[in-house]
């Protein structure tokens, strides 16, 4: 009987290790693999042929010649459309971002203080619509936003405007869609940090005089920073490198680094470019996140 | 325990009048129908087992909820349609509701600070609410760096600061171990006396209710069982409800079989001898059935038949709890019921009855009560 359990125990062990070593292995297969493959091409140089870029380390006779070109990089740096490309990218993240705060902010703190068998009800309405495929939802707006599209009808018919309104195509039509569609990401994380606050705090507060807003200002405001700032950076950090709905919905004169990373790939076949402007990009996020990060080791050693 | 002061002002003795509260939720009555007179410096304890309407009276007293009606008249001024930041009340949560994002220093500030009171004067009194609760050395710390007993006295210097007229205690003792737990109800204590402040608490806990309170009432369903000093409630309970939530006490159902102007004597089937109380009862013919209670501390055990007429029945030792100060014996009645004694521990090696002795328990004329069933 001893036997057993101790063998049992033995492949709970083995169990443990298993659970975890599957993602693992899914990580190492599906992102540390092909981003070495980025990095690797990224440091090619751009050729004729297939593929479309020069070996990194070739065998030249009996000397193993490692080739490191980076050209690229001091391409990207001298032609100012990158720059701007990359300017224009990060604007539109913050703004976004800013954006989905002021809307999801108010959203999940109403949430989070509703009756506990409304919140259910609450965060489904919020998660329903990514049931549709995010591409399908980008179109819908495309038939919304358009010149004879259901809301410049809507708005012509009611008579509060006599021509329509160019909505599609316009930066306008791209903030509507990156608040649409990332509105989730920064919802949940408030409501799970909202939800948790003990409601006592705010009582406190208004026992010791002060009004709602106040209390609120004060003292819940502040607590739910860190939920502010994990649904900013589920949002920024993606809508950096969006390039979906800056072509389908914004206009040829918008240039985001998404659209410029696939010109370059599909357009131009310049992977070693294209490369080299996603690992630019990356290394500009690892700055949020690192500053993130850090921030949040000194919270734990001020609790501490 | 801390003695009722005998002369106080008569002014003040309605400084915080209760009048007829009620408070129900749906159907569900919490509050029934509750009036209380709470003197100027009184440390009152509302006593009662949870969902007793203890916490919602205290809720309603702080402004968190609005009672259905009666008033709630606070040194003149009926307080009910006041919202919590205009009552001149504050209150220290049971979880002590500390803001965890600021420090000891800004948390004692902040009421302050909504009172727009000007800086200066701001830091003199955090300084001396710090002193007052011995603090002084954790200003700069915040809340999760504190150890229990110190959160405790941080919160008490924050609803201490701004000089209410009422300060409310929810379970004051709820979050801290046992050990600490007595020495800081006399802290709390010393503490509230010296700023002279009046005080309502709430508390499930009778010794707590007991050591820190002048005066208690004990709840049960949203209604005051009954309202007194400690010693009032120990030793004068009005029913058995009061009689059996404080203390432990020995119930014998009987009838009453003489009833005089000085005494009353109770004839039960469960006892050897008839039960005497040095009190006269009033009795109408047909509520003759009482109850007569002893507590366990006044019972005394011998192994010889007590003489005496009244008060004393016959068991067997049926389990002790030696309990280093004072032991309870358990006492197996000739019919099957136990009764309690306490024998105080005065020598160190006496020879006492043991399991299965036979013994007589007996007790004085004037320690019986009689109760209504």
């Amino acid at each position: 009987m001893k036997k057993v359990t101790e063998r049992l125990k033995q492949h709970a062990e083995h169990g443990k290790r298993w659970v975890i070593a599957l993602p693992m292995i899914w990580l190492l297969l599906f992102f540390a693999l092909p981003f070495l493959i980025v990095i690797k091409i990224a440091f090619a140089e751009s050729a004729l042929a297939i593929p479309p870029y020069t070996e990194l380390v070739t065998m030249a006779g009996d000397a193993l010649d490692l080739h490191l070109y980076f050209g690229n990089f001091s391409f990207i740096a001298e032609d100012s459309l990158y720059l701007n490309a990359y300017l224009n990218s990060i604007k539109m993240a913050a703004i976004s971002t800013a954006l989905c705060l002021l809307i999801g902010y108010p959203m999940a703190y109403h949430i989070a203080r509703a009756k506990p068998e409304r919140q259910s009800i609450l965060l489904l309405l919020i998660l329903l619509p990514s049931w549709t495929s995010f591409l399908i939802r980008i179109y819908a707006w495309i038939g919304i936003l358009k010149s004879n599209g259901v809301l410049n009808n809507s708005l012509l018919w009611l008579g509060l405007i006599d021509e329509p309104l160019a909505i599609l195509n316009t930066n306008l039509a791209v903030y509507i869609g990156i608040v649409y569609a990332y509105l989730p990401f920064m919802v949940l994380p408030l409501y799970a940090n909202l939800v948790k606050h003990d409601y006592s705090l705010i009582e406190a507060s208004q026992d010791l005089g002060a009004r709602r807003f106040t209390s609120f200002w004060q003292i819940t405001f502040p607590l739910s920073r860190n939920g502010m700032i994990a649904g900013s950076m589920l949002v920024f950090i993606p809508v950096v490198g969006e390039y979906v709905i800056p072509e389908l919905l914004g206009g040829s004169s918008s240039i985001v680094i998404g659209k410029v990373l696939w010109q370059e790939f599909f357009n131009n076949r310049d992977w070693p470019l294209a490369s080299s402007l996603a690992l630019i990009m990356l290394v500009l996020l690892m700055i949020p996140i690192h500053l993130f990060r850090k921030f949040q080791d000194k919270e734990w050693e001020d609790a501490k | 325990m801390i003695e009722p002061s005998l002369a106080r002002d008569s002014v003040d003795n309605h400084f915080l009048q209760i009048q007829s509260i009620v408070k129900t939720y749906d159907d569900v009555v919490a509050v029934n129908d509750v009036s209380l007179d709470i003197a100027k410096g009184d440390i009152f304890a509302l006593l009662g087992a949870s969902g007793s309407g203890k916490s919602t009276l205290l809720r309603m007293l702080a402004g968190f909820e609005i009672p259905n009606s009666g008033k709630i008249v606070l040194d003149g001024e009926d307080i009910v349609p006041l919202p919590p930041y205009r009552r001149p009340i504050n209150m220290m949560f049971q979880s002590y509701a500390l803001f965890p994002h600021m420090t000891v220093e800004q948390n004692i500030a902040y009421g302050l600070k909504q009172d727009r009171m000007p800086k200066a004067m701001i830091s003199d009194k955090v300084m001396e609410m710090l002193r007052l609760v011995h603090m002084e050395k954790y200003a700069k710390r915040k809340p999760d760096q504190l150890s229990g007993g110190q959160r405790q006295r941080v919160a008490l210097a924050r609803s201490l600061a701004k000089s209410p007229k009422l300060l409310l205690l929810d379970e004051p003792m709820g979050a801290l171990d046992k050990k600490l737990r007595s020495r800081m109800q006399l802290e709390v204590v010393d503490i509230i006396e010296r700023v002279g402040v009046t005080c309502v608490m709430v508390t499930h806990d009778q010794e707590e209710a007991m050591t820190m309170a002048n005066r208690i009432a004990i709840m049960e369903e949203g209604r005051i069982v009954q309202a007194g000093s400690p010693r009032d409630i120990y030793e004068a309970p009005n029913s058995l409800e009061a009689a059996e939530f404080i203390g432990s006490m020995n119930l014998f159902h009987g009838v009453i079989a003489v009833d005089a102007e000085d005494h009353a004597i109770i004839e039960s089937d469960e006892v050897n001898a008839k039960l005497y109380v040095s009190y006269g009862v009033t009795t109408a013919i047909e509520d003759k059935q009482v109850v007569f209670a002893v507590r366990p501390e006044k019972t005394k055990i011998s192994r010889q038949q007590p003489q005496a007429a009244h008060n004393w029945c016959r068991g067997k030792v049926h389990d002790i709890a030696y309990l280093g100060g004072h032991s309870v014996y358990h006492i197996r009645l000739d019919n099957g019921k136990i009764l309690y004694s306490f024998m105080v521990n005065s020598d160190r090696f006496a020879d006492l009855p043991t399991w299965e002795e036979d013994i007589y328990v007996y007790w004085s004329d004037d320690s019986g009560l009689v109760l209504r069933p």
